[in-house]
């Protein structure tokens, strides 16, 4: 009997394995993206130059306080904030809820341009030539997009293109859980 | 046309590989030998089917058929034929369909070689195989087709990565594909064994030359596999821990496990359950690594492009295979007891601590590489398990099974007798140590504590290693393949180990930024940046640049390193110049241009790393003696006395 | 839709080719210092390409994060301390060698509980062998074969 036990082993080792491959390959779509340690923490600073008078700085702190608002970062050699530039608008428009835009380690010319071509969903935009504030924030790759409370707490962030569809299942809870 | 045609010819492999593994499985259960008879039919059928399926992809690429989808995204019509057919196994679908072939190959092989074993045992050995290439022909025929097509067809092709546009990608995967799904011989063979209810040390004789072989050209594919990272991306490391390369890594490792148990086996007759373990392990790490490559499940450099669909097809066939192996284990082996004593110095003591050194040491890379998708899995949190964490566990069982192998090679079987060869084990030691320190002292330092270690423990091994052979040579004895091969593997592992000692302890990097004419010294070697030039290759142009390596004021190396710019993947990719000796390479690699002339550099000087391929090529080598060594042949009049000697072999182990 | 966002992703991650690049700033004046910018950047991961530290990486992310490291060096923060600042932003994905916490304890212990448990499987067989050999007057030569 106890030499069976031990002859089950490997089987039952390999039973385990798979059960956690299997679990690995449900989550797999996600790998590379990383779960932001900032969520639930008070937001970062964020004083940075606007993007059309550059030698005016805003605080997002004061801008913001006291209201919900969104940090989407971008910039203009990236194809999917192209792609997520009209859900992003809807969004704003629709559900009335601030967006800051923080164009990252761009060219501020070729920014003016695409939001003139595309539309300014943003209620301002400011620039990160150097990128200190995106790392502060925790961003490794555009688009993402920040949900920030009342209180400057970040409630939520998503990486990649945000559409209407992800805004409604992830972002949208949030804000009517604790009463926008 | 041709495309379909291959795309038939899959269809009707598979159909064979069906026939293939009924016949094989189910056909010993009868009494009439017809349908053992006919497996060797379904195999060659199944072979000619799989080579024309190859012939039909390598025919579309050289015919630059950018209809069929795979062509489309892995040539262009700018690359030249020598990677349009390395390509067929540059990306996910081509490669398996390499898999294919070779797991037929093998098929045929191990069919046109076993004849003078018993014909049921062989049937069942085939049928697994044969279940295992229904599996493959599966999975690539319902996710994985590459002879799907394109309509319209594209003017031109997406190209190959250019990182793979090398000479080593043409031979590197087929190397390494020989040498992973050779393991599937032995798991057939033990597969058969453990469904004949029968194993005995005629089977072990009869499974070692495979595994041997199967190990030899997967050391010398994961070998090829990294000395192409070396010179080819332009970091100047050979090893990176990468999940890819763990899952090379590890079966080579149950590998080395297996050949050595597999010898215990046929020479007393014990470890038993052990090299039947190891048998279904191997392969099923090689499992596992396809696995963990296709299906998305791990992030690496190294990874094809991740399908979780197909990774729940994969999954599925490992429960099948494995599940089904372990199952028959847990079944068999608890009859596979044996009464045979032996010392804690004889021979089947040290490969009894080789084995679970070798075994602990593929744990720990199996732990570290699985770690970050389980700590996921089970929501505790993202990690990284980078070199940082391999480097210092996998030393932990490595150090003391290096210091077990040249004791271990001279000790008799079942008594020890160490008295025996105390001169030749001791003087080694003593010669290893006197030249490791002479050399730390005189041409490196002792800076790093590991390299002393390394050395004299690899020295020790070499040299122990020539003990054997020239004493036998002295006394005018005969030196049969199996001790010649052997004493060519251990030392092979002993120049392996200083290389990886020196090479990690000694190298001297640097990144910097150079001016044109400006120098930079690391160690002993002066390197001038003189300036760059433009250059052009068949399907890219390039900045070049010259750097003069001087040691002693004397010019030793004058290096041309490449920034690629191949026109169509619109990618940047950085060549390497390397001036290699047998005791240095000079490395440089150019990073960016920094204006007005001035580059960053990356400049390495490292010693001994010629070692390492070199070490490796060596094991390969005493692999490949050993396992073609005559006393695996047996006699054309065999079958009788083979079934005699299981008929005996089996009385005796009922006992 | 999920993995034509991982495509995109993924390219744009320098062409999808495992590039490597070179460090272009010039290396810290004090050696002391330069030894620990050496190691964090081989230690700390490219948050954005596959399995790359930052020192190797050639995008972008990868030399910003490069620069803070060096950035926290000079201003006098000690390894742990940079560590720490980095994992509060990326977590623990950034780091290649795992943190010694007790979620990753089992990690690190695991290799050597495995050489003392394998040492005391190995002992326990060994006795167990030559045990039986007391019985047994017979020997055997380096052939294998039986006396």
């Amino acid at each position: 009997m106890k030499a069976l036990n031990r002859f089950v082993l490997p089987l039952g080792g390999f039973a385990l394995l798979v059960l956690l491959l299997a679990i690995g390959l449900r989550q797999a779509p996600d790998k590379g993206i990383i779960v932001s340690p900032l969520i639930g923490k008070p937001a970062p600073a964020l004083r940075l130059p606007l993007l059309n008078e550059p030698a005016v700085m805003l605080d997002a702190a004061e801008t913001f306080r006291g209201r919900w608002y969104l940090l989407n970062v971008w910039g203009t050699w990236c194809p999917e904030c192209r792609y997520e530039h009209k859900a992003l608008t809807e969004i704003s428009q629709r559900y009335q809820i601030p967006v800051l835009g923080m164009d990252w380690k761009d060219d501020d010319a070729a920014a003016r341009e695409w939001l003139q071509q595309l539309g300014n969903p943003y209620e301002q935009v400011v620039t990160d030539h150097e990128g200190r504030t995106a790392i502060a924030w925790g961003v490794y790759g555009a688009p993402e997009t920040y949900l920030i409370n009342p209180a400057g707490i970040i409630v939520h962030k998503k990486v990649g293109g945000l559409t209407l569809d992800i805004w409604q299942r992830e972002f949208l809870p949030l804000m009517t859980r604790s009463g926008s | 046309m041709i495309p379909e045609i291959g795309h038939y010819a899959l269809i009707l492999a598979l159909l064979l590989a069906v026939a293939q593994s009924a016949f094989g499985l189910l056909g010993p259960l009868s009494q009439r030998s017809r349908y053992l008879d006919a497996v060797p039919f379904a195999v060659a059928g199944q072979f000619v089917f799989t080579a024309l399926a190859m012939g039909c992809l390598v025919t579309s690429f050289v015919q630059f058929d950018f209809s069929v989808r795979y062509v489309a995204e892995n040539a262009n019509s700018a690359l030249p034929i020598f990677y349009r057919v390395a390509a067929l196994w540059g990306a996910h679908e081509g490669s398996l369909l390499l898999w294919i072939f070779v797991l037929s190959l093998w098929t045929v092989a191990v069919t046109l070689r076993s004849r003078s074993l018993p014909p049921q045992f062989v049937a069942r050995v085939l049928g697994v195989l044969g279940l295992l290439s229904v599996g493959f022909l599966l999975f690539t025929l319902a996710t994985s087709n590459p002879f799907l097509r394109l309509d319209p067809a594209p003017p031109d092709g997406r190209d190959l990565n250019p990182v793979l546009q090398d000479f080593a990608l043409a031979i590197h995967p087929p190397m390494l594909y020989t040498g992973y799904v050779g393991l599937s011989v032995a798991f057939a063979f033990a597969c058969a064994a453990m469904i004949e209810g029968r194993l005995d040390q005629a089977w072990a004789r009869w499974t070692r030359p495979w595994t041997t072989l199967a190990w030899a050209f997967l050391t010398a594919g994961i070998a090829l596999g990294s000395w192409w990272a070396y010179y080819e991306l332009g970091w100047g490391g050979f090893w990176f821990w990468d999940p890819v390369e763990n899952a090379s890594f590890m079966p080579w490792l149950v590998a080395t496990a297996l050949i050595h148990s597999l010898a215990v086996t046929d020479k007393r007759g014990l470890f038993k359950s052990w090299t039947l373990l190891l048998a279904i392990s191997g392969f099923s790490l090689s499992l596992l690594g396809t696995f963990l490559v296709r299906s998305g499940v791990l992030v690496s450099v190294h990874s094809f492009a991740a399908d979780p669909a197909r990774g729940i097809f994969i999954l599925a066939f490992l429960v099948i295979i494995i599940g089904g192996a372990l199952t028959l284990y847990a079944w068999r082996a608890p009859l596979l007891r044996s009464d045979a004593g032996f010392e804690l110095t004889s021979r089947e003591s040290f490969l009894l601590f080789n084995n679970i050194l070798l075994v602990i040491a593929a744990a720990v890379i199996f732990g570290g590489t699985l770690a970050p998708m389980v700590s996921d899995a089970l929501h505790l949190g993202t990690l990284s398990v980078g070199p940082q964490y391999f480097n210092p566990t996998f030393l932990l069982p490595t150090l003391p099974l290096l210091a077990l192998v040249s004791v271990g090679m001279h000790s008799g079987w079942k008594r020890g007798n160490l008295g025996r060869v105390r001169r030749p084990i001791l003087g080694t030691l003593v010669l290893a140590v006197a030249l490791a320190l002479a050399l730390c002292a005189g041409a490196y330092d002792f800076s790093v504590m590991l390299l002393p270690v390394g050395l004299a423990l690899g020295l020790w091994i070499a040299l122990a290693a020539l003990v054997d052979p020239v004493d036998r040579l002295r006394r005018g004895l005969s030196l049969p393949a199996g001790i010649v091969g052997m004493s060519l593997a251990h030392i092979g592992l002993g120049v392996l180990t200083i290389g990886i000692t020196v090479v990690q302890s000694v190298t001297v990097e640097r990144d910097t930024a150079l001016a044109q004419g400006a120098q930079t010294t690391l160690g002993s070697y002066s390197f001038r940046f003189d300036g760059t030039a433009p250059a052009e290759g068949a399907n890219f142009s390039a900045t070049e640049a010259t750097v003069t390596v001087n040691q002693n004021g004397r010019e030793v190396a004058v290096l041309k390193p490449q920034k690629r710019n191949y026109w169509v993947q619109q990618s940047a990719m950085t060549e390497a110049a390397i001036s290699s000796s047998w005791n240095r390479d000079l490395f440089v690699a150019m990073g960016e241009d920094l204006g007005q002339g001035k580059w960053s550099l990356r400049l390495q000087v490292r010693p001994l790393i010629q070692f390492v391929w070199f070490g490796a090529i060596i094991m390969m080598v005493g692999g490949v003696v050993s396992g073609l060594d005559r006393r695996y042949k047996l006699p054309k009049t065999a079958p009788v006395a083979a079934a005699e000697t299981a008929t005996a072999d089996a009385q005796g182990q009922a006992a | 839709m999920k993995w034509v966002l991982a495509l995109i992703a993924a390219l744009l991650c320098a062409g999808a080719a495992p590039a490597f690049a070179v460090d272009a700033s010039p290396p810290l004046e004090d050696p002391v210092l330069q030894q620990r910018y050496l190691g964090l950047t081989h230690e700390l991961r490219c948050v954005k390409c596959q399995n790359e530290a930052i020192a190797d990486s050639p995008v972008e992310i990868a030399a910003d994060l490069r620069r803070e490291v060096r950035e926290a060096i000079v201003a006098g923060q000690s390894d742990e301390q940079i560590r720490e600042l980095l994992v509060g932003r990326y977590g623990e994905f950034i780091l290649f060698r795992p943190r010694w916490s007790a979620r990753n304890a089992l990690l690190w212990l695991a290799p050597g509980l495995m050489l003392l448990g394998g040492a005391f499987v190995g002992w326990r067989i060994v006795r167990r062998r030559g045990a039986l050999l007391a019985n047994d007057p017979s020997t055997v030569d380096s052939e294998g074969e039986s006396s």
